[in-house]
């Protein structure tokens, strides 16, 4: 049978940023996908060279948007644990609400695309709907609807008062209430399940051995999440991964939607455990230097950092490896035996941050 | 640094990561610095059960290097990244994009190591 080579990207109406796959076709059935990436690559690695250790939180927050937070949390933690700083339980506490609302708003982003992927206009909006209460929250508490900047080395800049932690509570209960009145849709309705079920399967033993993160890899029944190390103030919260068997995209998606419901319960846990105290630790002594490898669990799954100081305000090296750098692999074990038709939503079941993965 | 960091050689990276595949762990990326003008440090990650540990690799950056993409596909993508931003080469890779993951073939400059000129692609 003869071979057609079609290109997927890297302008699609699934991907609102660019990478593209060149797809090697027999009939309507994928053999082989080819990644190529570089559309928009940004070198922002390169940027620890001249900016100092504190304004690098700045540019971490910029490697992505919709997890910007998470990428602040992560590289204060590594600077905090090179320098020795012990940031204050509250701001602990307070760096895991923010991070659990960009979950949750991240989760809810991608559910209302994936329902645009397999043309379930009304669905989309619904989740998109419900998403602005979180990003009304993250604008009131914040400044900021999308990069909350609220990190610095030791601790946090913003406070939640009384009066916000109220509202907040009041905000996520209607939030919860309106996710779980699409719950039955996004899981069980008939055209839903057509396009997902069975779709993409990833096997655990692959998903593990081809490097995958967060729920792509939960999704294939590997109970692994990094908020499991219990850094920050997760140690002190009552939390277990999300973990799906069927390892196709209604499982992904399916974790990804149960996931959302869990963010809104560490946020409440959070606030109930919300001790007085300080918002920040001083930062004393010589800049950054010694190697730190930091971990985190962002939407898309593990995100690590390595930073590598030699005693000056500039780093020797900075390097981000992003979740959806780790999930390409696996989405190429995935395309193989497709239709052609199945591939959009493949893709877009990995949750591709392209700004991410173009640091 | 957290985990355990062992130390290896381009003669016996393939075999440790094959050690490290064999015994359960997940490879979770690689790191690269700079050691010296010409000097390349280069930590594989792995994962098993939330535990950290790090195969340490030493090399000249004109040096070729033992692609671990046989052992882990998932090496493929870290590794022709390494081989853009470093100038490295890397032996036996799977799918080598030749200096195109992230570059454009006109480029002459290594991202990450300075003074150092490239040929353009043709």
């Amino acid at each position: 049978m003869a071979t057609t080579v079609i290109p997927f990207g890297p302008q699609h109406p699934v991907l609102p940023e660019p990478v593209h796959l060149t797809l090697k076709v027999e009939d309507e059935i994928v053999k082989e996908a080819i990644p190529a990436l570089g559309y928009v690559h940004r070198g922002l690695e390169k940027l620890a060279e001249i900016r100092d250790y504190h304004q690098m939180i700045q540019v971490c927050e910029r490697v992505c948007g919709i997890c910007s937070m998470i990428h602040a949390v992560c590289y204060s933690q590594a600077i905090e644990e090179l320098m020795e700083v012990e940031v204050p339980k509250r701001a602990e506490m307070l760096r895991v609400i923010w991070s659990e609302l960009h979950r949750t708003h991240s989760h809810l982003l991608w559910l209302g695309l994936f329902a645009d992927a397999f043309g379930f206009e009304s669905l989309f909006m619904q989740f998109w709907k419900v998403r602005e209460r979180i990003m009304d929250i993250n604008e009131a508490t914040t400044g900021s609807r999308v990069i909350v900047s609220v990190n610095v080395i030791g601790g946090v800049r913003a406070d939640l008062s009384p009066e916000q932690i109220r509202w907040i509570l009041g905000e996520i209960d209607i939030v919860e209430k309106e996710v779980r009145a699409l719950q039955d849709t996004i899981m069980n309705d008939y055209t839903v399940k057509a396009r997902t079920v069975g779709v993409g399967v990833l096997s655990k033993e692959n998903a593990y051995l081809l490097g995958a993160a967060g729920p792509t890899l939960r999704g294939s029944g590997v109970a692994q999440d990094m908020r499991m190390l219990g850094y920050g103030g997760y140690s002190e919260l009552d939390f277990e991964p999300v973990v799906e068997t069927s390892g196709d995209c209604w499982a992904r998606s399916t974790v990804r939607f149960r996931e959302t419901l869990q963010s809104i319960d560490l946020v409440r846990q959070a606030i109930a455990k919300l001790p007085e105290g300080e918002l920040a630790a001083k930062v004393k002594g010589n800049p950054p230097e010694g190697e730190v490898y930091m971990r985190v669990e962002q939407p898309r799954g593990e995100c690590v950092y390595y930073i590598k100081g030699n005693g000056t305000k500039h780093l020797d090296r900075l390097r981000i490896r992003t979740p959806t750098f780790a999930n390409i692999p696996p989405l190429l074990a995935m395309l193989p035996g497709c239709e052609l038709a199945d591939v959009p939503v493949i893709v877009l079941a990995i949750d591709p941050c392209i700004s991410c993965t173009e640091r | 640094m957290k985990g355990k960091v062992i130390n290896v050689t381009t003669d016996t990276v393939v075999g440790e990561v094959m050690k490290m595949k064999n015994d359960g762990h997940r490879l979770v990326t690689f790191s690269t610095y700079q050691v010296d003008e010409d000097g390349l440090g280069i930590l594989y990650h792995f994962d098993k059960n939330l535990e950290t540990t790090h195969l340490r690799l030493t090399v000249k950056r004109d040096a070729p290097i033992p692609s671990v993409s046989g052992v882990y596909f998932a090496a493929l993508l870290v590794e022709n990244e390494i081989r853009d931003q470093w100038d490295v080469k890397f032996d036996g890779l799977v799918l080598d994009f030749n200096r195109t993951l992230y570059l454009d073939p006109e480029v002459t400059q290594v991202p990450l190591v300075s003074n150092v000129k490239i040929e353009p692609k043709k």
